[in-house]
């Protein structure tokens, strides 16, 4: 258990950093709050309406077919640099590994999800 | 750079999986093509996925093998569990036929989940390995989660979708902490080398903590008391074929999974699970066969009584030894064909509005399909466990396997139990031969895909009924190995 003693060190440091510095601020600043200081400001867009809505399905199905390229091109650029010491074993199981998500692919595209609505 | 030397693979150990995943891939396949296909051809395909894995099955029977540095384990305890796994996917897609074609909800993702699913299982009783435990576990249980969801414009089914994915999610992240904190104390997430580290230091409070939190996550996939609160909810609302392969497929698999874990890791390690165990078979069966008593619906007192035949279960593992833990395998597999049975005559029966789940419905059922109603009676009474019926052999050998191992205490709680039992399913007996029918239940003759499962169902309850030995002394030395 003594390995875990820096985790929970740096842990507490965590914890303890984000509460003084939140604590520090809030007794310093003037506080002047107005509807633009309060708006939403991470993504930059103004936020319209409420998050509890409806909307489209497409969204998160286009971005799973995305998260699938992503992390298929994430095996080929390393299968890529090696293919020619590893011979034609690593070809196949790489073929093998595409068919399979090309099928996916396939199916996908015939379910028409890469057709925005 | 260095050459790549690619480890040998072995994909023999995999073969009746893989001849699953390549059924559901040629399904999806087959739903890319044109549209003028004949729809059986769908479940053709996903019935011969089954049979394809379980012929490889039985071809591999006594030739124990191992892949991907024993990450995969295929024995003759996997493989046992392999042929409950395929008889309860080969049986619910024949039983699913009628049922979705009827119900309008007829795709080829439903063939294709269901194998997907069936994959997971068969993955989950070979695992060696805490990491494919958990990946086996998953690929079951996502797929199982849409499969809820079927129904897409039913409330109830949208529910059993969206609780049995929250509370699943919930017990999986139980179950992943608990191997975190296994693998922080062993360094592996081997089975075996977990035993080696264990045995060296069985006090480490990790451990123990660690197997807590698998505990609760196998419990949930069980639906052992405590952890049962979405069993009920899940059985009714999901579409009744898919219950029927929640109850028996994922219910033998989760149970292979516990019981290769336990067995492997916790050989005579302190600190003793058993009074655990002990506490836990009681209240779940007692609980289970107490609400049931209290339920109109059929489906929902089904769910119930599966639970309490979990605690039944839980008897033999407490009782423990080749001759315990063999009994819940032969348990397991005469549960699995009377069960998916019972459910599949529920998916025959149907109201004006909608499937026929109330008790009152079956009245007077065997005046009008006296077929039906004789095998839904049949199976009912296999649940209770009267002779000659595979049901009673099952409860035999448990509760056997209880007093020899001295839990004689722990085996009359359980025939209390199983006398308990009996009422809530004789009053459907009683229902279906002694009332006059009342309302419009309409009974679907089944087709002969599904007249196949039911008579498979029955042929399978009675041969196991009158001729346990050879199948009980199969079990038993599958599981020999395991407890060395």
């Amino acid at each position: 258990m003594s390995g875990y003693l820096p985790v929970i060190i740096f842990a507490a440091l965590i914890v303890g950093f984000g509460v003084v510095s939140l604590a520090v601020a809030r007794l310093l600043r003037p506080s002047r709050p107005d509807a633009v200081k309060l708006m939403n400001y991470e993504c930059g867009a103004e936020p319209i309406g409420s998050a509890w809505m409806q909307f489209p399905a497409g969204f998160y199905l286009v971005a799973l077919v995305f998260i699938v390229f992503d992390v298929l091109a994430v095996f080929l650029f390393p299968w890529a640099l090696v293919l020619r010491g590893a011979g034609l074993g690593a070809f196949w199981v790489m073929a093998a590994f595409v068919a399979i998500l090309g099928l996916g692919w396939l199916y996908a595209y015939r379910e028409g999800v890469l057709e925005w609505k | 750079m260095d050459a790549i030397v690619l480890p040998a693979v072995v994909l023999g150990p995999l073969l009746p999986a893989l001849i699953v995943l390549a059924a559901a891939a040629l399904v999806l396949g087959l739903d890319l093509g044109p549209r003028a296909l004949p729809r059986e051809l769908l479940a053709v395909t996903a019935l011969a996925g089954m049979i394809g894995a379980l012929l490889a099955t039985l071809a591999r029977w006594g030739a124990p093998g191992r892949a991907f540095r024993d990450m995969v384990v295929l024995d003759n305890y996997a493989l046992f569990f392999n042929v409950i796994i395929c008889y309860s996917g080969a049986l619910i897609v024949l039983l699913s036929m009628d049922y979705l074609r009827r119900t309008g909800s007829d795709s080829a993702e439903y063939y294709a989940l269901v194998l997907f699913a069936t994959a997971g299982m068969m993955l989950l009783a070979a695992a060696g390995d805490l990491v494919v435990v958990f990946l086996a576990l998953e690929l079951m249980s996502l797929s199982l989660y849409v499969l809820a969801g079927l129904f897409k414009r039913e409330l109830a089914s949208g529910e059993a979708a969206m609780k049995y994915f929250l509370l699943g999610a919930f017990a999986s992240s139980f179950l992943l902490y608990g191997i975190a904190l296994v693998y922080g104390a062993a360094g592996t997430t081997n089975l075996d080398r977990i035993a080696a580290a264990m045995a060296a230091r069985p006090r480490d409070p990790l451990f123990v903590v660690g197997y807590g939190l698998l505990l609760v996550g196998f419990g949930f996939k069980i639906s052992s008391v405590p952890f049962h609160m979405w069993v009920p909810d899940v059985y009714q609302g999901a579409p009744t074929s898919v219950t029927a392969l929640i109850a028996t497929g994922s219910k033998a698999a989760a149970f292979a999974a516990l019981i290769r874990v336990l067995a492997v890791t916790l050989r005579g390690v302190p600190p003793d699970w058993t009074p655990l165990f002990w506490a836990v078979a009681v209240v779940t069966m007692t609980v289970g066969n107490v609400v049931a008593i209290a339920q109109s619906n059929l489906k929902r007192m089904l769910a119930y009584s599966s639970i309490a035949h979990v605690g039944y279960m839980l008897v033999g593992l407490v009782a423990g030894g080749a001759g315990g833990t063999g009994a819940v395998l032969f348990y397991l597999l005469t549960y699995t064909f009377t069960t998916a049975g019972a459910f599949g005559v529920i998916t025959l029966c149907e109201r004006a509005r909608g499937e026929a789940v109330e008790v009152g419905d079956y009245a007077g059922l065997a005046r009008r399909h006296p077929m039906l109603a004789a095998a839904l009676g049949i199976f009912l009474l296999s649940l209770i466990g009267i002779p000659p019926l595979a049901g009673f052999v099952g409860k035999f050998y448990v509760f056997g396997a209880a007093v020899r191992a001295g839990y004689v205490w722990l085996a009359v709680i359980g025939l209390l139990n199983s006398a308990m039992a009996a009422y809530y399913y004789l009053r459907v007996v009683v229902y279906m031969y002694m009332r006059e029918p009342e309302g419009a239940v309409t009974a679907y003759a089944p087709s002969f895909a599904g007249g196949v499962a039911l008579t498979v169902a029955l042929l399978a309850i009675v041969l196991l009924g009158v001729m346990p030995a050879p199948f009980v002394d199969l079990a038993q030395a599958a599981v020999a190995p395991l407890l060395r």
